[in-house]
């Protein structure tokens, strides 16, 4: 006697709490083991790109932070340094080290949510709750210098938006010494744990060729031993001031990508230590009058000022006519900014490239011969966040 | 290739007539080719030694509605190893279908579905062409210059019918696009900071 079996389609989302927001993906089980998967996405989907093309360049800014809304100012930094290779203008080394300082704390807050979240998906509570003190520590950083947690809006075309208030630089400093011991606590509790081993290694596992074909960057591709970064490879602002490392994976599974990431975050430790000893003071924002506001003490004194300043703010800045592509290292992987403009103060085009995207489509490929239990395993290490994969 | 000037010579060298127009600016470089060559094009770049562009990095369109090739096909290419990014570009009509690279870049599937979705431009021999980030059953082409910012219908659920419903967007104030832009061009040179400036005021 022969017995029918019918593969089993399942629903996993889009209100799962493994699924990192809304994602529904569509698991065909062949018992327990995943035949194909198909990831539906768009359920927070918000036409960013549509309306980045009808606001001004300095009000499309905060769109960028409700992107990958993890590590918001690494977002910003791309969309900055496009407009300023348009436009050809210099940024003030303390701004540049500012910045870089930011985006190494994104790349931290970034990493320990990524990290503390998979480890929560197989299993384990308490890295989540050690992880999210430092990052409140951290959003307070971004708090003190931008006035809020999340959506900073904090970088410009041109620098920053303001100067760091008193007392943040020692606060960072501070911070930079203890924060090397968490991390330690967190190996302790992660790296060589029984459990979270069994459920990641050779799990997704991802080759080179594989890992080039799908589009990967960043973690995604290191770990399969790429050894590729942006900030490396293509250094923007002043990264190639800095001396830091790129850890890199050996078998490109899960448990390699979190190695990496924790090694991750001990060198932007470091960077965001240089940064620190290497900021002088100056100052913060391009001297070009006709992109950056004049300052308040001189919006009360000054008639040309105060035109300056309305007309900044109504009609924005003008870029040139041009075409291109930026791109940075963001947490997730290589997020890049493919911007248009026609000369008025409204960018014609501006495409986003999220890394997020091309790594959720591999998905399939990821999953296929897994068991469901590992759907959750190997959909934390792709570190998927909504904003930036729906845009 | 090293740098991008032998590239640029190279790329026109061997691919010849199917290179419409080649330059290079901001440490990248711009190819304009014709619809029919892409899957050459695309190869050649791909297996050659000397260009190595093995990653895709992302597939968009532009639109230009007042043109009469309406649509320009942008893709973007990234060679790990000679560090360089080339932007490949053609323009189509508006009802043209291209052909899919998804034979030669696996990770082309999502980035065509999305250009589909968000432009309406049809792809010959994608395994599985459908909408991607917009809602199911949803209508139009949102990112075309012709689609209105505030959509054309509205989500909600109807407390009747005990059910989700789309309904015609209805603004209390409908949407007002303001022109700031003053016909005045500015200073071209970046004034000086000096420090009598006081004295004039």
């Amino acid at each position: 006697m022969t017995k029918k079996i019918k593969n089993l389609n399942l629903n996993f989302g889009p209100q799962h709490p493994a699924a990192h927001g809304v994602l529904r993906l569509i698991l065909e089980l062949d018992g327990e083991v995943v035949e194909k998967a198909d990831p539906h996405i768009g359920l927070l989907h918000r036409g960013t790109e549509k309306l980045i093309e009808n606001k001004t360049y300095m009000q499309a800014v905060p769109y960028f932070d409700r992107l990958d809304y993890v590590a918001p100012m690494n977002q910003e930094h791309a969309f900055a340094l496009a407009i300023e290779k348009v436009l050809d203008i210099d940024v003030p080394i303390r701004a540049q080290f500012i910045r870089v300082m930011f985006c190494e704390i994104g790349r931290i807050l970034s990493h320990i949510l990524n990290v503390t979240t998979q480890a929560l998906d197989v299993g384990a509570l308490t890295p989540s709750l050690w992880g999210f003190e430092e990052r409140e520590t951290l959003m307070t950083f971004y708090e003190r210098a931008s006035g809020s947690r999340l959506h900073a809006n904090y970088f410009r075309a041109g620098g920053v938006h303001q100067d760091l208030p008193a007392g943040l630089e020692a606060d960072i400093t501070k911070f930079c010494e203890t924060f090397p011991k968490i991390i330690n606590d967190l190996e302790n509790l992660l790296t060589d744990n029984r459990i979270f081993k069994q459920r990641n290694v050779d799990i997704g596992v991802v080759t080179k060729e594989d890992a080039l074909d799908y589009s990967f960057s960043g973690v995604m591709i290191r770990g399969s031993g790429v050894p590729w970064d942006l900030r490396k490879s293509q250094p923007y602002d002043c990264y190639n001031q800095l001396e830091f490392k790129i850890p890199v994976g050996k078998n490109g599974d899960c448990y390699d990508r979190y190695l990496c990431r924790i090694e991750e975050m001990k060198e932007s430790v470091k960077i965001i230590k240089q940064c620190l000893s290497k900021m002088e003071k100056g100052p913060i924002k391009t001297f070009d009058g006709k992109i950056t506001p004049p300052s308040k003490k001189d919006i009360k004194q000054s008639m040309e000022a105060l035109i300056h300043h309305f007309k900044l703010f109504t009609e924005g800045y003008r870029v040139p006519k041009d075409e291109i592509y930026t791109a940075v290292e963001a947490p997730k992987g290589e997020f890049g900014v493919y911007l248009i403009s026609d000369g008025s103060s409204k960018p014609y085009k501006c495409k986003i490239r999220a890394p997020g995207f091309s790594h959720l489509q591999s998905m399939d490929y990821l999953i296929k011969g897994h068991m469901l239990a590992d759907v959750p395993a190997v959909l934390g290490s792709l570190d998927i966040v909504f904003g930036e994969v729906d845009r | 290739m090293k740098n991008l000037t032998d590239l640029e010579k190279k790329i026109n060298s061997e691919l010849g007539t199917k290179i419409n127009s080649s330059k290079i600016k901001h440490n990248q470089i711009y190819v304009e080719i014709d619809k029919d060559d892409l899957i050459d094009v695309t190869l050649f770049i791909k297996t050659n030694k000397d260009t190595k562009f093995r990653q895709l990095i992302d597939i968009t369109v532009v639109d230009y509605p007042e043109r009469s090739q309406r649509f320009k096909i942008v893709y973007l290419f990234l060679s790990h190893e000679f560090n360089q990014r080339m932007i490949l570009s053609y323009d189509i009509n508006e009802n043209e279908v291209i052909s899919s690279i998804t034979s030669i870049f696996p990770s082309a599937n999502w980035m065509e579905r999305e250009v589909f979705d968000m432009y309406g431009v049809n792809f010959k021999d994608h395994p599985d062409l459908r909408r991607i980030l917009t809602d199911y059953g949803f209508e139009g082409h949102p990112l075309r210059k012709d689609f209105p910012l505030t959509g054309h219908t509205e989500v909600r659920y109807n407390e009747d019918q005990k059910k989700v419903i789309n309904e015609p967007v209805k603004l209390e104030q409908n949407y007002r696009n303001f022109d700031y832009e003053s016909p005045w061009e500015g200073t071209k040179y970046i004034k000086e900071l000096t420090e009598n400036n006081d004295k004039k005021n």
